[in-house]
């Protein structure tokens, strides 16, 4: 038996888009995927005056719950956690009666200008990726949703001129559909350092 | 009188029936008033003896359309074409000369005449030419500025011609012509500053009448254009502008230089100035119906008789005629790397011989350099191949343009920029931020103000900006509402943004309409106008300083702003069913009630939303930034924040 399609929500946030050379093409690629909704936080809010009531109607109406976004000092950019403080409220996403996210699915899509081997325990950023965007995995865990590994491009700053980001785009949209296909092998998306490792394993056919 | 009205009407309802009709045939309005012209002539006989008086009238429209083409050039734009303009206007005017010649001459026709001949059909029309260019957008196009840089130059070689003719005089002629030459001398008698005078004498004279137009347009306009502006009449300023086209005409004629280039020198020298759009959108009527007016003589003025019984070398002189030129033309644009369409319309669009034509044939008459009968037939060729300029229009654009379009595809949007994107009407405290914020932003913007003193205080700090009512629909097309993706309406008296609103909306529903409302009120018709967005002129600053207040009297500045913000979104939230209840008021008085209360409601859900944000308890979802009760801290572990 297949299962119905499952509804991805794309919450994505570059502060400066006109000089976006991967989450900006990455992002347009994600508005054309069928079963997506594709939110420009920035665009939508650009004064930071979240709609409260909307933003949780459009987290119930989803599965899949994506954070779209280019590493900002090992974070995510300021309007998603503003999105996180205001949204994700006590007895809706958390406390005796918040339960609205429990069962749904989480991962974050980012870049970064660093190396991977930088993001290491030996590199100059002492932590893996996973390790930094602990405070994320824990918020999923808080408010009962599967956290996966992130769909990650490091190197982000020299991607375009070496060609990287068409693959990239590539790869996200195939996990894109394998997330709503429900194709996706989640007990191994849950244990990898970085979903794109190998996607041919992780995508079942 | 009743005579006069007569002919008017005819010539008007000619017009008024055949140029729609040939306009929605797709074959342009010149064409229209061409058999217009031939309708009600030769075809009809209504008009007869007069066309060739009220030719010499016409061509008035010629010299006006050359104002006209001066204030869309500023003077670094022709510096900038003076390659072209002695390169290509020089070998083009001088090619066809001596091709026409030489075939002339093979012909058995006298060296003089062959010459002459040659000079007449060297010209092209630049009344038929530069129209259609307007008409069907191509100004901007590449060929359609080298067209352009070929006309003036033929308008500049038209003088030294004039001077050349009278000493090709055929003696024969001149003899034959001693009987009438009584009655000649009277006609040909004209006035003149310079008859008479010796060749240096003559330099000087001309040299100082373009420097009283150059240094007159550039220093003395001005304050008369400010002073006539500031009386807020607006026929005085047609007046005015009218003074000024005629007066130069004037002027030129006088010292013995073509009007024409004259008000295309004092267009020149106005280009740079704050009254140019009000200019052009003054002018432009009284050329285009000029033109119109010359483009029905024309047609008028074709001799039936003298056609038919020369039917058959007319008709080949006229295809020859246009053949040479365009393989001139065609020559030269490859000389010069005019590439693709633009070669075509290059050498289509200069291939008939112009107006100028008429002019040299009767002066060459009138000196006794052709036979009349020969100047006859040629007046005919010089006619027909303009009644034809309009089909090698059409050639252009229903054969050769789809062949190259493909391929030029890439480069339309070159053309699009041309005009400013966003039209500014009203600059006062207003509509000068919205500009200022637009244009360090790299947007293009035309500045329109009915205040000539706010215009040249915005010049003085190099905003780019015109002198004119904005709600004037022909100063807006001026300004290039056709080709403006948008228009602010920032002028401060809310009836007329109103009017505004409601004209461009009708006309141009494309350009996006962003308006200034001066109350609440004017906003909702701006809006019914169809106006795209509104914002009234004190709301937002009204809510900055309330903020300041709440932030002086205690309040945290994060919290005063929040506020703020919660006022403008329920605003916001309200303001589709307010408007709605203010159109049924607008409608009868019985709603005036229903829109009070619900006024009193906005108030009421206003203060309500105010107070939720600071008492709501956990009962109600308190909202932003709240942190989870603190009875319940212990008993949901899951909470971390504190």
């Amino acid at each position: 038996m297949v299962d119905a399609a499952k509804k991805i929500l794309v919450l994505y946030a570059h502060p400066s888009q006109e000089r976006s050379e991967i989450n900006k093409p990455l992002f347009g690629a994600t508005q054309q995927q069928e079963h997506v909704t594709a939110v420009d936080l920035y665009a939508e809010y650009p004064t930071f005056r979240i709609n409260i009531d909307k933003e949780q109607q459009r987290l119930r109406d989803h599965d899949v719950i994506v954070f779209m976004f280019p590493l900002y000092w090992y974070s995510t950019p300021a309007i998603l956690k503003e999105w996180q403080d205001l949204v994700l409220e006590y007895n809706f996403a958390y406390g005796a009666n918040g339960n609205a996210l429990e069962g749904k699915t989480f991962l974050c899509a980012i870049s970064a200008g660093g190396s991977e081997t930088a993001y290491q325990a030996d590199g100059y950023n002492n932590f893996t990726l996973r390790e930094l965007l602990h405070p994320l995995e824990q918020t999923a865990s808080l408010t009962g949703m599967t956290y996966l590994a992130p769909f990650a491009l490091f190197c982000a700053r020299s991607a375009f001129d070496e060609n990287r980001v068409h693959s990239h785009i590539e790869d996200w949209l195939r996990v894109l559909s394998a997330l709503s296909n429900n194709t996706l092998d989640i007990a191994l998306a849950k244990s990898l350092e970085k979903l794109n490792e190998n996607l041919n394993t992780l995508i079942k056919d | 009188m009743t005579a006069y009205f007569i002919q008017a009407f005819i010539y008007l309802s000619a017009a008024v029936i055949a140029v729609p009709l040939a306009k929605r045939l797709g074959l342009g309005s010149v064409l229209g008033y061409l058999i217009a012209g031939v309708v009600i002539g030769p075809i009809a006989g209504l008009v007869g003896n007069e066309t060739s008086t009220l030719q010499h009238f016409a061509e008035f429209g010629v010299v006006m359309m050359l104002f006209l083409v001066g204030l869309e050039l500023e003077p670094r734009m022709l510096w900038n074409m003076r390659h072209k303009l002695i390169g290509l206007g020089g070998l083009q005017v001088g090619l066809s000369t001596l091709v026409v010649m030489g075939i002339a001459f093979a012909f058995g026709f006298n060296w003089s005449i062959a010459l002459t001949i040659g000079m007449i059909f060297s010209l092209s029309s630049t009344a038929i030419v530069l129209q259609t260019f307007n008409e069907k957008n191509l100004t901007k196009t590449e060929g359609g500025k080298n067209a352009f840089s070929v006309l003036l130059f033929q308008d500049i070689a038209v003088i030294p011609m004039l001077a050349l003719i009278p000493l090709l005089a055929l003696p024969e002629l001149i003899e034959k012509a001693q009987s009438a030459a009584a009655t000649a001398a009277e006609h040909h008698e004209q006035m003149s500053l310079v008859a008479g005078l010796p060749g240096w004498a003559y330099g000087i004279v001309v040299l100082s009448a373009i420097a009283i137009v150059v240094v007159g347009g550039n220093y003395l306009s001005r304050p008369l254009f400010r002073y006539v502006a500031s009386s807020n009449l607006r026929e005085i300023f047609t007046a005015t502008a009218l003074m000024l086209v005629i007066g130069i005409a004037a002027l030129m004629s006088l010292v013995g230089l073509s009007p024409a280039l004259g008000t295309f020198l004092a267009g020149v020298v106005l280009a740079n100035s704050e009254f140019r759009h009000e200019l052009e959108s003054v002018i432009e009527p009284f050329k285009g119906l000029l033109l119109g007016l010359f483009f029905i003589t024309v047609g008028a003025g074709i001799n039936f008789d003298v056609l038919a019984s020369n039917i058959g070398p007319v008709m080949a002189m006229t295809l020859g005629v246009i053949l040479i030129k365009a393989t001139v033309l065609l020559l030269l644009a490859m000389i010069f790397k005019i590439k693709n369409s633009d070669r075509w319309l290059f050498a289509l669009s200069l291939a008939q011989a112009g107006e100028f034509g008429f002019v040299l044939l009767s002066y060459t008459v009138q000196n006794h350099v052709i036979p009349v009968d020969l100047a006859q037939i040629l007046s005919l060729v010089v006619a027909i191949s303009m009644f034809l300029t309009p089909g090698l229009f059409i050639l252009f654009d229903k054969v050769i343009l789809p062949r190259y379009e493909q391929t030029e595809n890439t480069r339309e949007p070159d053309i699009i920029d041309e005009k400013g994107t966003v039209i500014i009407a009203g600059v006062g405290r207003f509509g000068q931020i919205v500009n200022r914020l637009l244009v360090t932003n790299g947007f293009k913007t035309v500045v329109l103000d009915h205040e000539a003193q706010q215009v040249e205080n915005l010049r003085k700090i190099n905003t780019k900006s015109f002198y004119g009512d904005a709600t004037q629909p022909d100063l807006l097309h001026t300004a290039g509402i056709a080709e403006a993706k948008m228009l602010v309406i920032a002028i401060d008296n809310p009836d007329r943004a109103v009017e505004l609103t409601e004209y461009i909306k009708h006309t141009y529903p494309n350009v996006i309409v962003l308006a200034r409302a001066f109350d609440r009120s004017n906003l909702y018709r701006l809006r019914k106008a169809g106006a795209d967005f509104m914002v009234s002129e004190t709301f937002h600053s009204a809510l900055q300083l309330g903020k300041y207040a709440l932030t002086h009297l205690g309040v945290h500045p994060f919290k005063a702003e929040q506020q703020r913000a919660i006022f403008f979104e329920t605003e916001m939230a309200h303001k589709d069913t307010l408007y709605e209840s203010w159109k049924q008021v607008t409608a009868d008085d019985k709603h005036l009630v229903h829109y009070r209360d619900m006024f009193i409601q906005l108030e009421e859900t206003l203060s309500a939303a105010m107070k939720d944000e600071r008492y709501r308890s956990f009962s109600k979802m308190e909202r932003g930034w709240t942190p989870p009760p603190k009875e319940n801290h212990t008993a949901f572990s899951k909470s971390e924040a504190d």
